[in-house]
């Protein structure tokens, strides 16, 4: 009902609009078309200036209005970089813009339609050309100047002591891997992949380095302080691990593997007291069309300090002994054969692994 | 080529045999070939706008669903399921698919169909033949088939809108591995076959036009009319046509590569996928899903400019008219238009930042992306020299080109924030990559659009639009256009992700909720006066006040030099010759001085 009120309410408005519009017409080729231009050109003119003032204004309350809704300081060192090529550029294209769109509006208000004026013959003029040739110019070479430093950092070797996680996105969620005791990832074949199983990577059971590797949906752990590299996978489409917060992101791309590494400032406590939000998480959104739950595709990272990291670590079980025990049940006769295999075919694996 | 070219010149002479007999009459035509299989470029360039109009209300009305849905995602509209189908609206809510397939049809349909074949399609038709100076295109045929190839491109992507499985949903890049995989998403199934043949078809279509282009500007210019001559459309869309004729090849070999590996069983796109709709691991190893994002991205940065440069060239071409005075520096923006053409094949991998690229190739993107801000900046110093001193006109052609030079500046300039890869890591995919290419590429080239289509809606139809709902259409879309995009900058900022449906569900993002409805409500209004802008235009078909003189606007150029209702052929004896640039306005004293005017004895020279 209402919507056909709504529909109405329109047709009704764009008869009226339509009939007004006809009216001023007729009422422009009685008044002669000469004068109504005028009227128009001086009409128009003013609402240009006005709309520049009231632009601006706009642009200012804008600013008050949502600066506060979004992120605050970055929560990772590379995010400061980011933050700091941010704020260099949005000086100086900020200056760029108040003084082209003041001139473009003032040019337009001030050099409108007068009988009196005779528009200047100025075809051109080389030193002005030159001087807005080479002003941009160098302003481009400082912004990629420090883009290139800070995008060298960023992207560069991961420090050594970085702890190492694995992510794998797929419809619609994220799957974390932790190389265990090791410290080393076991291999994975993606043609073995077996959610009934409780195989969701595709882990070789009979690498050794897999027993001990750590699967889990739950969260992404990473201690606080200490560099962090991902290792960037994707089981299906092409989807994104976008973490706002510490202003990174990595596309997830199927077959080829891919990395990102920061260092994060603030455990998820203390980004609780930060923000004065009780229900703030780090969040992981994808950030890369990959189907119809692409908007709900999120993911957690819990920050935490290095005690809690350890403690948190203990009481996880590798993906390995869950499927075990899983099993164990209903093949004991068959798994002593079972457990003879794996420890040989593991004794050769670790051989060719070191 | 000298072959076509005689060949060319015949059918020349019988156009001006003709044309004598009938002292400047229309040929005798049927209705067939003179509405629908029309040879003759101003009725191809109607047909090209028209089709682009209807497409842009569709594609238009796409984003006011998508955008119902983004401003209200907790509320049921019934009236969606009554016209969509429970599949599609299932209790008047927006299903996911649906949302998806929406916003590919809008982004596919406007930058494609509505900014590329209706924009360059319409000017390049229309202004080619007339601002140089020749009786048609340099052929004819392939001009008509030009059209066509785009109507049945037209019909194919209409029909994918109402298979059964839906129409395409991944996006108007459609990244493999999600757009070759049925099992992946309902969209693509048969949709996303229909979106390849049309595309294809839509490639086909840029090729002939393109290549017509082309030949035209450099073979059928008038005597006098040396490339130094041209007006600063011609030159515009003569670079247009140059980036589509090499890019949209790279682009139509991407989509056969597609193709392959959705029916073929080939891997060049695929690689170690297993899906979880089907619980299986696919046979495909080897295969690299970023070789799609290079070969779409090759033409899909050309693109940008496709759509920019034509409206670049009107904007230039309406601003000089209508200031009275010459373009300011009419080399440097020539030159400026090259470079930009140039760089525009040398900074597709900015899409890609992320991607997992080469680092050290990134950093070579950065630099020769943000190159490409110093010719944009040459261009908008320009633009406003040759406002400055001027004596303004504000016709509504005037008004929008004045609006596009606003947004080409506000949206270029966040354009140095993505280019720019260390912000673009932040940036990337999010809101602000919205804000920033809806400005730059869709509503100011929107505004150039409509900027030709008042200025030259006189030339087309011998009739004038209505001034007074232009003018509204004018401020509303200025002033809504600022509204809808400038805040989603901080939606951006904040990182919300394009292509999210609804945000409720996450902490970062749900603080946009009011914004996201205030945007909303203005699209819708927004919309609803384009619609405006519509009637006026078909009304001024047949209703609008008949054009009198000549030369309305006072312009130098060729195309008001023809009759007011030009015939198939444009002047009815001598093309006429050409002996100036087309910009001297405000010269020695007088107004303007047309390009068939000798130069005097006593001129200053520039």
């Amino acid at each position: 009902m209402s919507t056909q009120l709504i529909m109405a309410i329109l047709a009704l408005g764009f008869i009226v609009v339509f009939q007004i519009a006809k009216a001023s017409e007729y009422v422009a080729v009685l008044k002669g078309e000469k004068k109504s231009f005028e009227q128009n050109n001086k009409i128009n003119g003013f609402l240009l200036l006005a709309f520049l003032v009231l632009g601006l204004i706009g642009v200012y309350w804008c600013n008050e209005l949502l600066k506060g809704k979004i992120l605050g300081e970055a929560a990772s060192d590379h995010g400061e970089k980011v933050d700091a090529m941010l704020h260099i550029t949005l000086i100086l294209t900020g200056i760029v813009f108040f003084i082209t769109q003041i001139l473009l509006f003032w040019f337009s208000f001030k050099y409108q339609y007068s009988e009196k004026r005779k528009a200047y013959y100025f075809p051109h003029n080389n030193t002005l050309e030159l001087i807005w040739t080479v002003v941009p110019a160098i302003t481009l070479f400082i912004l990629v100047g420090f883009g290139l430093v800070y995008w060298s950092r960023i992207t560069g070797d991961a420090p050594a002591n970085a702890n190492i996680v694995e992510i794998t996105g797929k419809q619609f969620g994220w799957i974390y891997r932790y190389p265990g005791k090791d410290k080393v990832f076991g291999k994975k074949y993606y043609k073995n992949i077996n959610e009934g199983k409780n195989n969701q990577l595709g882990l070789l059971w009979d690498d050794k380095a897999a027993q001990d590797d750590i699967v889990s949906n739950e969260a992404l752990y990473m201690v606080v302080n200490k560099p962090i590299k991902l290792v960037i996978n994707s089981r299906d489409v092409v989807h994104d691990v976008g973490l706002v917060h510490f202003r990174m992101k990595m596309d997830a791309v199927p077959g080829t593997p891919t990395t990102m590494w920061f260092t994060p400032k603030f455990t998820t406590e203390e980004m609780k007291k930060k923000t004065g939000r009780e229900d703030f998480e780090y969040e992981i959104s994808c950030d890369q069309m990959c189907g119809k739950g692409h908007y709900s595709m999120k993911g957690i990272v819990k920050v935490v300090t290095a005690a809690e990291y350890a403690l948190w670590l203990a009481k996880q079980k590798p993906n390995y002994q869950q499927v075990m025990a899983d099993q164990a049940p209903a093949a004991t006769p068959a798994a002593a054969v079972d457990t003879v295999k794996a420890t040989a075919a593991a004794a050769t694996h670790s051989a060719t692994n070191n | 080529m000298s072959h076509e070219a005689s060949l060319h010149r015949e059918v020349v002479t019988t156009h001006e045999v003709h044309h004598d007999e009938h002292h400047g009459h229309h040929h005798q035509e049927t209705f067939i070939t003179k509405y629908v299989f029309s040879q003759d470029h101003k009725m191809i360039a109607k047909q090209f706008l028209i089709t682009g109009i209807i497409w842009a209300i569709i594609g238009g009305l796409f984003s006011v669903l998508f955008r119902l849905q983004l401003g209200y995602p907790d509320q049921s509209f019934p009236i969606l399921e009554d016209i969509l189908g429970s599949k599609w609206a299932a209790g008047g809510k927006i299903q996911p698919e649906f949302y998806y397939a929406l916003v590919t049809m809008h982004g596919t349909v406007l930058v494609f169909f509505v900014l590329t074949a209706g924009l360059s399609g319409t000017f390049a038709n229309l202004l080619i033949p007339l601002q140089v100076g020749a009786r048609d295109m340099a052929s004819p045929l392939m001009n008509m088939l030009s059209y066509w190839f785009f109507f049945i491109a037209s019909i194919v992507m209409i029909a994918s809108l109402f298979v059964q499985t839906g129409p395409a949903s991944g996006g108007w890049t459609a990244y493999p591995p999600l757009s070759a995989l049925g099992d992946a998403s309902e969209g693509s199934k048969t949709g996303m076959d229909l979106w390849l043949v049309a595309m294809a078809l839509f490639v086909v279509s840029q090729l002939l036009a393109g290549l017509n282009y082309i030949s035209t500007i450099l073979n059928l210019r008038t005597k006098g009319m040396a490339m130094t001559r041209l007006p600063l459309t011609i030159w515009a869309l003569f670079f247009t046509a140059v980036l589509g004729v090499l890019s949209f090849p790279v682009l139509f070999s991407g989509f056969i590569l597609l193709l392959f590996d959705r029916h073929a069983g080939t891997s060049f796109y695929l690689s170690d996928i297993f899906l979880a709709s089907t619980q299986k691991a696919l046979p495909n190893e080897g295969g690299s899903a970023i070789l799609y994002q290079h070969l779409f991205w090759f033409l899909g940065h050309p693109e940008v400019y496709i759509i920019l440069l034509p409206a670049m060239g009107m904007v230039s071409e309406i601003l000089t008219t209508n200031a009275r005075k010459p373009i300011f520096g009419y080399m440097a923006m020539v030159g400026s238009m090259f470079a930009i053409a140039i760089l525009a094949f040398l900074v597709w991998a900015h899409h890609m930042f992320v991607t997992g690229m080469n680092p050290f190739l990134g950093s070579v993107f950065v630099l020769l992306t943000l190159l490409i801000a110093v010719p944009s900046a040459i261009k908008v110093f320009n633009w406003l020299t040759t406002l400055w001193r001027g004596n303004l006109r504000f016709t509504p052609g005037m008004l929008f080109a004045i609006g596009f030079v606003s947004f080409f500046i506000s949206g270029g300039l966040t354009g140095i924030f993505v280019g720019n890869s260390t912000i673009d890591i932040h940036l990337h995919d999010t809101m602000f990559v919205i804000a920033h290419f809806h400005i730059v590429m869709g509503v100011a080239s929107f505004f150039g659009m409509f900027a030709g289509v008042y200025h030259w809606f006189p030339k087309m139809y011998g009739r004038y639009m209505n001034n007074t709902l232009a003018y509204i259409h004018f401020w509303i879309t200025l002033i809504g256009a600022y509204l809808i995009f400038w805040p989603m900058h901080y939606e951006g900022l904040a990182g919300m992700p394009r292509r999210y449906l609804d945000v409720s569900g996450w902490v970062s993002f749900n603080q946009f909720s009011g914004l996201n409805r205030f945007i909303s409500i203005v699209s819708i209004i927004v919309f609803a006066v384009q619609l405006l802008f519509v009637f006026n235009f078909f009304y001024s078909i047949f209703k609008g006040r008949r054009v009198r003189t000549q030369n309305p606007w006072g312009s130098n150029t060729l195309e008001w030099t023809t009759p007011i209702n030009p015939g198939h052929g444009n002047w009815e004896g001598e093309i006429p010759e050409v002996h100036r640039w087309a910009y001297d306005y405000g010269k020695d004293g007088r107004d303007f001085i047309p390009q068939t005017e000798p130069v005097g004895k006593n001129e200053s020279s520039h």
